[in-house]
């Protein structure tokens, strides 16, 4: 490859990356700049630097309400949902058997299913069952919402285990179980908390699904959405968006690092230079090509 | 040979138990929640409606509807042309910054991935929130244009429009083509484009003939996870989309509320997975054809 024309031709496509990102970003960033904007409309000029939107998320019943039910389904989905990932995406690759692999290819398969399909399967099946609209419900379909992906962030962990440390702890004697449990879950425990605060932040942001499985008890999501048909609250919705995008932020990142972090660790070296390098990254790749 | 027989004698011992305890959440959540539940939704799609959960007596009723009704096959084609032209554009869009990352980022491959990723986990409904305020009347886009000079008074024509629809997702969904993409051009085997221009080949016809077909499953992978959820969506063409933009998951949705005819949602969506069906195996045709792999 000649460098200098891949220079020039990497500068122009550097331009277009960051214009990217700027689209990318820009519409979300709108949502803090006016959070703190001293006027109900969100439109220039700015009106000037207030804590006033922020001051009325404060005190607010219904709101500390959706907090502590977003907070608990999200506990309880991204453990269900973690559970299944570690269990499914496990014995997919050392099961040896076509149901184990049969469970991860369905696991993964709500990918190929629009969101508001899966709401209303589970709202059949949960008035069916007897359960009904309700935060078990919400906590069965949002394990379902991120099922592929702790699958897919598990599978790439325990296939980055070099096989011989697995095999290395059968040939000692260690049971399945043993292995599986002090081996095996040890080396991928950062990827495990990864996959756990994004199952957890799938949950809290989750809206297409739940819609159809809250009762009585709203989630935040629901609860903006009661929010936005009056004019009147949306500075209290954006002060509401900037915070929930913080914290989104905050778990993303630590997430997306623990992930990274993880996998280099035990990663083997690479020495050889022609092998492609497919799950070097680990990249979430969804679909196998 | 020797490491043969040394591993198959602790697998002959796996025990049982742990087999039954490892597959028995993936089982359970996969078979009931997934397989079971939408075969309940193909179930209720040939009941009759009579308020009751699972309907009574079988029928085709609802689907003759959804086929001899105009309107389904009007807002059906319009779902399709906007998602369609969603993953055009996020595809489209996409492909360049996936180069970037996999030829060009060096050592900021790792801060750019992960600022493309960021948005993938950030509320949906902000993001779509976000597009209501910069397109509404007394909005951002308005007061901007009005605050620059550009214009002297606010439009109504970005709000409530398909336009404002196909922009909204196409920026919701666009994390979502990045990294398909991306994994794809990544494990082309970087000695074959040096073949390639070794043997002559100007960087254009490299990357037409190396360099895309290569990468083809990737665009195909991020198309469909672009389309999928897109032709589906009915929350934004409820926020930004206007009754003009009415989409099928709108009509799947509005069954299973106001309109409280189960049975009819149920077979509406079976006709949008037969859809999406379709084209996941044009998709996968399409995959075969032109996806010359190494």
């Amino acid at each position: 490859m000649s460098t200098a024309r891949t220079q020039g031709g990497g500068r122009w496509l550097g331009m277009y990356v960051a214009a990217y990102l700027v689209f990318l970003y820009l519409p979300v960033l709108l949502i803090p700049l006016f959070s703190f904007n001293n006027s109900i409309q969100a439109a220039f000029p700015l009106q000037g630097f207030t804590l006033q939107w922020y001051a009325t998320l404060f005190g607010n019943s219904a709101l500390t309400g959706a907090l502590l039910n977003s907070l608990a389904i999200g506990a309880f989905a991204a453990t269900g949902a973690t559970l299944c990932g570690i269990t499914v995406s496990y014995m997919d690759l050392y099961g040896r058997s076509p149901l184990a692999a049969t469970i991860s290819a369905i696991a993964r398969l709500p990918i190929l299913i629009p969101g508001v399909i899966v709401g209303i399967s589970l709202l059949i099946l949960i008035n069916l069952v007897g359960l009904g609209p309700s935060r078990v419900a919400i906590v069965l379909g949002h394990i379902l919402v991120a099922l592929p992906t702790t699958v897919v962030i598990m599978r790439s962990r325990f296939a980055a285990i070099p096989k011989t440390i697995r095999e290395a702890a059968l040939d000692l004697g260690a049971s399945d179980w043993t292995t599986f449990r002090r081996v095996m879950l040890p080396l991928s425990l950062p990827a495990i908390v990864s996959a756990f605060m994004l199952a957890f932040l799938i949950s809290f942001d989750e809206f297409i699904v739940v819609f159809f499985l809250a009762g009585t008890e709203p989630t935040l999501p629901l609860y903006i959405w009661s929010q936005l048909r009056f004019p009147r609250s949306l500075p209290t919705v954006m002060a509401l968006g900037t915070s929930i995008l913080a914290v989104s932020f905050v778990i993303a990142a630590t997430a997306e690092i623990l992930r990274h972090r993880g996998l280099s660790a035990t990663a083997p070296k690479r020495a050889d230079p022609s092998q492609p390098k497919q799950t070097k990254r680990g990249e979430l790749q969804w679909h196998s090509t | 040979m020797s490491t043969l027989v040394a591993t198959s004698a602790p697998e002959a011992r796996s025990s049982q138990g742990f087999r039954v305890a490892m597959l028995l959440p993936g089982a359970l959540v996969t078979l009931l929640l997934i397989l079971f539940a939408l075969g309940l939704v193909l179930f209720l799609a040939f009941r009759g409606n009579d308020g009751s959960l699972l309907g009574a007596g079988f029928t085709v009723a609802n689907f003759v509807t959804v086929v001899s009704d105009p309107l389904y096959w009007t807002v059906t084609l319009r779902s399709l042309i906007i998602a369609a032209l969603v993953t055009l554009a996020t595809v489209v869009t996409a492909y360049p910054v996936a180069y970037y990352l996999a030829f060009h980022a060096g050592r900021r491959r790792g801060l750019l991935l992960f600022l493309v990723t960021l948005p993938f986990w950030t509320s949906y409904l902000l993001r779509v929130f976000a597009w209501k305020i910069v397109l509404a009347y007394n909005g951002v886009l308005n007061s901007a244009l009005i605050e620059s000079g550009i214009w002297s008074e606010p439009t109504l024509a970005f709000l409530n429009t398909p336009a404002a629809v196909v922009v909204t997702l196409a920026h919701a969904y666009a994390p979502f083509a990045i990294l398909p993409i991306y994994v794809a051009l990544d494990t082309i085997p970087k000695s074959l484009i040096e073949a390639a221009s070794d043997l002559g080949a100007r960087p254009f016809t490299s990357f037409r003939r190396i360099v895309l077909p290569n990468s083809m499953p990737g665009v195909l992978a991020a198309a469909l996870v672009v389309f999928v959820p897109t032709v589906g969506d009915y929350v934004t063409p409820a926020l930004v989309g206007g009754p003009a933009s009415t989409m099928i998951g709108t009509l799947i949705q509005a069954q299973f509320g106001k309109a409280n005819d189960w049975p009819f949602g149920a077979a509406l969506s079976v006709a949008v997975m037969l859809v999406i069906l379709c084209v996941v195996l044009v998709a996968r045709f399409a995959d075969r054809r032109f996806g010359s792999r190494t």
